[in-house]
């Protein structure tokens, strides 16, 4: 830090970081400040009767039990498509990262990142086109296996699960990749000559050395997912009404932003309470 | 042929005038009929005004987009059920009805209709109106039900769905409750019958073209739907008959306004007589359009159009629950019924 004291160093520090903060400036901050100032609105400018500052929109929130009800339904449903995310992308990394080399890791890697590259409306409808009723999945299963079956997964919780952690599971995998890969493989031989299972290994020091990548995916994924409303709206049907689809629902349907820029920063306030809650975890884990 | 001669005469009534070529600018959901490029091209010959639109998505975007671009829109399209509102707000100017020909042929139940005329004089040109009633799979059906109660149907669970409205949902349980729908007395008993239908229900839809893929798929056997997209589906060859229970259908009226801002209010009048113009109606039918306000229009239809065929019967129209102006508390207690119920799920 003694360093950063002379003054050209600081001259040189402050040229280098401002156009990221003139950036964050303009792009984060403004908009988000507008949506604050939206959230305290009486009414939507140019209404009649004008319009006033009030607390009222977040008042809503606790006069209504309907949003409450819908932020626990997206805080479970942020839970859920995690945990898989996890349980299916960690190991899915382990392998990537410890068992293959070469080309081969290359092109699986591919596949990993290229469900990113296709737009995320498209993945959806995609997973639509598999789920529904006498679609893609039923017939595949229904050709192979000699009993008739219906699944009728689309327009249920389920399907909302399954499009939401395909959507997400890359995040898990890279992050986590990331992290399992800097560990030196010696450590992981000297464990093995002291005689540990492969169990111990992966208890001991594969999972405490990668657990910053591993939960640096889980942020990724539970943050956007609890307020996602395009899958839900898609996927879920009569079940697809989350917290995300009502905020969607005033900006769009409603026509009342300040209510639905009041929820959202509920939103982001529970979200920040449950990652702070979950730092000294983060915190314990980069140690 | 007919175009032409009337295209003749309403350039001579444009030359007569001496108008100068304005730019309108329309107000109006998107692809709802004034936005037709052949209609559009054919009204800038006929009168040298060039049409701009502008679109809402919701009819309190609409408000909000007059109330706050004053000047900037002179053909608004507003659903009956808001045009008090707006006259209420000072938004709205009167329309001098000498100035559209086509006037005329609007039957006085339209014309006349307590939204749009205030103090005597015309704040609303009726334009067109459609049903929101039910559609079914023709496949699923020997016999077109007759009334509403086939939404709770247990034979059809999970083949069902209504749209993602609050007041579309209510509406719909006030028809089967046997209550009116602009003046519901027991909103208890539309809630306990709208929380029978949700495990009824499929899935909601939101467009048109979501109806029209659920239906393709074979998810649906009933829901709810409108007229005109009825029409539409089954003109696209989707096995679909529009039922207009006997409990009744919900009606809506769509009228065109001029803003009290509106600088080009002559060429705005021009527009509107040009919109209700049954010629340019029949033209219009053939792509699909809801039905006309204007009884000659509706009547230079082909007999099997489905404009004349169904919404023409006087049975039909005797079933029509016109959707009166809501006040927006009542409003905000169907949205958050309709939430909550949603939230249940």
């Amino acid at each position: 830090m003694a360093q950063v004291a002379h003054a050209s160093d600081r001259r040189r520090l402050f040229a280098l970081l401002s156009p990221a903060y003139l950036w964050l400036t303009l792009a984060v901050f403004l908009p988000l400040s507008a949506m604050l100032f939206f959230s305290v609105l009486s009414d939507m400018p140019g209404a009649d009767g004008g319009w006033g500052l009030t607390l009222g929109n977040y008042a809503a929130f606790l006069e209504n039990p309907t949003y409450s009800t819908l932020l626990w339904k997206s805080l479970k449903l942020g839970a859920t498509v995690t945990f898989f995310c996890v349980i299916i992308g960690y190991p899915c990394a382990l392998v990537l990262a410890k068992s293959i080399r070469g080309r081969s890791r290359e092109a699986l890697f591919l596949l990993v990142i290229l469900p990113f590259w296709s737009n995320s409306l498209v993945r959806i409808f995609s997973w639509a086109i598999v789920l529904r009723g006498n679609g893609v999945l039923e017939r595949a299963l229904n050709w192979v296996l000699p009993f008739d079956i219906r699944l009728n997964l689309m327009f249920t919780t389920e399907a909302v699960t399954i499009g939401l952690v395909h959507s997400y599971l890359p995040y898990v995998i890279l992050t986590s990749y990331l992290a399992l890969q800097a560990i030196d493989d010696d450590i992981l031989d000297a464990a093995r000559s002291m005689g540990a299972s492969k169990l111990t290994i992966l208890r001991r020091l594969l999972l405490p050395l990668s657990l910053p990548g591993l939960l640096a995916g889980a942020v990724l994924v539970f943050v956007p997912v609890v307020g996602s409303f395009m899958e839900p709206r898609i996927l879920g049907g009569r079940m697809g009404t989350y917290y995300g689809t009502v905020i969607e629902d005033q900006f769009v349907a409603v026509y009342n932003w300040p209510l639905g820029a009041a929820l959202s920063f509920i939103l982001l306030a529970v979200v920040l309470v449950i990652l702070g809650a979950a730092s000294p975890a983060l915190r314990k884990a980069r140690t | 042929m007919k175009t032409r001669t009337s295209l003749i005469a309403l350039t001579a009534v444009a030359l007569a005038s001496a108008a100068h070529a304005d730019e309108i600018r329309v107000l109006n959901w998107q692809g709802y009929g004034t936005d037709l490029d052949w209609s559009l091209e054919a009204f800038e010959e006929a009168t040298g005004h060039t049409v701009v639109h502008e679109y809402f998505n919701s009819e309190q975007e609409m408000l909000t987009k007059m109330r706050t671009n004053p000047g900037a829109y002179d053909v608004v399209l507003i659903n009956a059920a808001y045009t008090t509102q707006a006259y209420d707000e000072g938004l709205l100017a009167p329309i001098d009805t000498s100035a559209i020909d086509n006037y005329a042929g609007v039957p006085a139940n339209f014309a006349e209709d307590p939204a749009l005329m205030h103090e005597g004089k015309v704040y609303g040109v009726p334009w067109t109106w459609g049903l929101t009633a039910i559609a079914i799979n023709s496949n699923s059906f020997d016999e077109a039900p007759t009334s509403i109660q086939v939404l709770w149907d247990p034979a059809y669970k999970g083949r069902v769905s209504i749209r993602d409205d609050a007041e579309e949902a209510v509406h719909l349980g006030a028809l089967a409750t046997g209550q009116d729908i602009n003046n519901i007395e027991d909103l208890d008993a539309v809630e306990a019958k709208l929380a029978e239908l949700m495990p009824q229900l499929r899935t909601f839809w939101s467009s048109e073209n979501d109806w029209n893929q659920f239906m393709a798929a074979g998810e649906l056997d009933v829901a709810s739907y409108w007229s005109g997209s009825a029409a539409r589906s089954a003109g696209m060859g989707l096995p679909v008959d529009f039922v207009v229970p006997e409990e009744g259908a919900i009606a809506w009226l769509d009228g065109l306004s001029i803003p009290e801002t509106s600088e080009h209010k002559e060429a705005a009048a021009q527009f509107i007589d040009w919109m209700i113009d049954p010629e340019f109606y029949v033209q219009w039918d053939e792509e699909g359009a809801p039905a006309s306000a204007n009884a000659e229009a509706a009547a230079a239809l082909p007999d099997d159009a489905f404009n004349k065929r169904v919404l023409g019967d006087p049975d039909v129209a005797a079933l029509a629950r016109f959707r009166a102006p809501m006040d927006d508390e009542t409003r905000e207690t169907y949205l958050a019924l309709w939430q909550s119920l949603k939230a249940a799920q």
